[in-house]
């Protein structure tokens, strides 16, 4: 290991910097598209010298947009108000179905416990078409069509098999003893979970939750289906966008930052949890 | 006496039938939002058996898996299948042998190695649909980088998605930009996690390390290789938001995969019936694929637990 020669070593230098090349800049192209104007954009060829503006930016929070057929309102500040309602709430009730429900497949082993757990298993690899498009026509009847409520329930599709099993598997990694102990010096079941269970479990807890948020943030067939305008998600709104805003190509980058910015975010400062549940998530349960 | 005996045992028998009720009461709240899942599902079920046209209501009547029959009979049907198929083996394919590599790259444990898994977090954490939206930027044929990088290698008018010739590698270019640090974040804490002694021992005794890599660390990284080769296949054959923000599935037909297609047919065509039975079709493979997933990961996950 150790008498590891120098092509070698540069080899890999090499090798690393490609790889970081290749996954990171996109995003490093976009966030510079986002600070110029549609003629710095345009140069041939493309340069990194231009001088940065944040007329972008502002079009976009104050939500107009001038454009050579003149002046055009966007909602792309209702969209990324839709995001942080969709993925907030339903990461929100997912948590508050799937953390008992996770408890439960882990401690008490009942009747067909592992034949539900995995029939939820398998609603995590459905094709989400097959289950969002009759719901479509359903929505219309029974009034959920364009709603919040309609959408967060159907976002259980994704936030909901993830965090059962995800938290599942923190749970069975608790020594069912220390639980014991607690019980048999009278405490009761609820305490016990309480006070020993959701605090070991904490850390595979907030793993779960953030990567649902994750999943729930960049949710696009949903949305796209069953949400109208005023109800889309900003996965959703910058696409539609694109073709509102014409070639307004700097706006276009500002909105995928902004788009993008609250989970990379999360990605960086959380990247430890973040590992381990999607690992944990694929190998373990 | 005998009374309180009696009543011990009563107060015992219902405290035990509240635990056992106790797991159920849990997981029924869970249990029943997945179950208003499967009402769609039997719904979809019962379309794919109509005939059924949001445009033609007067004409929908049941014709018991004609629909079916049709599909089977239509070349766009295998246009799909084989365009599924091919974007699935193509994405897969490249992003475990990228995946595997980058994992075997960044194994040990220094700073900057820790470093460089963090920032390949970042385009997994991107929405699938938005990195679409980055690449079409990224390939604009007027001021796209990209483009201008393939003309000074002397592709001139290079069209990426947009012409049939390239579509289906530009895609699956972005999808391998977006999952294949999933792939190498599961690879890199299966390395980790591997055994020291048999990689100690083979240094000892002075083994070659293309047989160390093929003989040890292949075959004992091979169960954590299956579980994100299936993961990703089930995902990969469900593409719809990479496909769809880039292309809506054109040029022409070069990328109907199966849920562009189906959505297609929902949306545009009016035709629920044909859309039911392709997400139908789509669903039993998926279905035959995750078994196996779930086969293999529980081997996995009982060898995880025997050695924890």
């Amino acid at each position: 290991m150790e008498h590891t020669s120098i092509l070698e070593r540069v080899l890999r230098g090499i090798a690393i910097t490609a790889v970081v090349l290749f996954f990171i800049f996109p995003i490093f192209w976009i966030l510079l598209m986002s600070f110029q104007t549609n003629e710095t954009i345009l140069r041939n060829p493309p340069s990194m010298a231009f001088v940065p503006t944040l007329s972008n930016y502002v079009a976009l929070l104050t939500g107009r947009l001038e454009t050579a057929a003149g002046t055009l309102d966007i909602s792309f500040m209702q969209n990324l108000k839709n995001s942080v309602i969709l993925s907030v709430s339903s990461v929100a009730v997912a948590l508050l179905l799937g953390v008992p429900a996770a408890y439960a497949f882990a401690r008490h082993k009942f009747r067909g416990s592992e034949d539900i757990a995995f029939t939820l298993l398998s609603f995590r690899f459905a094709p989400p078409l097959l289950v969002v498009l009759p719901l479509a026509l359903y929505f219309q009847d029974v009034g959920l069509a364009d709603t919040y409520i309609g959408l967060i329930w159907v976002y259980q599709l994704i936030c909901l098999p993830l965090i059962l099993w995800i938290v599942r598997g923190y749970f069975e990694d608790i020594p069912a003893d220390v639980e014991y102990a607690y019980r048999i010096a009278g405490h009761s079941w609820f305490a016990t979970f309480r006070k020993i269970a959701l605090p070991l479990a904490g850390p595979g807890i907030a793993a779960a939750g953030l990567l649902a948020f994750i999943f729930a943030w960049n949710n696009f067939v949903f949305a796209l289906v069953l949400g109208s305008a005023d109800k889309q998600p900003v996965t959703v709104g910058a696409l539609a966008f694109v073709t509102a805003s014409g070639i307004q190509f700097g706006q276009i980058a500002a909105a995928i930052v902004l788009s993008i910015a609250p989970t990379l975010a999360l990605a960086i400062y959380a990247q430890r949890y973040l590992v381990e549940g999607l690992s944990l998530g694929a190998v373990k349960g | 006496m005998a009374a309180t005996a009696e009543l011990d045992s009563l107060t015992r028998r219902r405290f035990r039938i509240g635990a056992r009720a106790l797991p159920y009461l849990l997981s029924l709240p869970a249990l029943l939002v997945c179950i208003g899942i499967l009402i769609p599902f039997f719904t979809a079920v019962y379309y794919s058996l109509q005939r059924y046209r949001l445009s033609q209501p007067w004409a929908r009547e049941m014709n018991w898996g004609e629909t079916y029959w049709q599909l089977l009979t239509d070349p766009s049907f295998w246009n799909t299948l084989q365009v599924s198929l091919s974007y699935t083996i193509l994405t897969v394919g490249l992003q475990l042998l990228l995946g595997l590599g980058i994992a075997l790259l960044l194994q040990k444990r220094t700073r900057l190695n820790n470093f460089v898994s963090i920032m390949l977090l970042l385009p997994l954490m991107t929405a699938p649909a938005l990195a679409a939206l980055m690449w079409k930027l990224m390939t604009n044929p007027n001021f796209g980088i990209l483009s201008y990088f393939v003309s000074l290698l002397g592709f001139e008018d290079f069209r990426w998605a947009s012409s049939p010739d390239t579509a289906l590698l530009t895609v699956v270019l972005v999808d391998t930009w977006v999952y294949t640090p999933f792939i190498m974040i599961l690879l890199l804490a299966g390395l980790r996690s591997l055994p020291r002694q048999p990689f100690e021992a083979a240094a000892l005794d002075g083994v070659p390390r293309s047989f160390v890599f093929l003989r040890i660390t292949l075959p004992m990284l091979t169960p954590y290789i299956l579980t994100a080769a299936l993961f990703r296949v089930l995902e990969s054959i469900q593409q719809f938001d990479i496909v769809y923000a880039m292309t809506q599935g054109g040029p022409g037909d070069t990328l109907m995969v199966f849920q562009v297609e189906a959505y297609l047919n929902f949306f545009q065509s009016t035709n629920v019936g044909r859309s039911a039975a392709l997400l139908l079709i789509l669903w039993a493979i998926t279905f035959a694929i995750s078994n196996l997933f779930i086969k293999n990961w529980l081997r996995l996950r009982e060898r995880t637990h025997g050695e924890a």
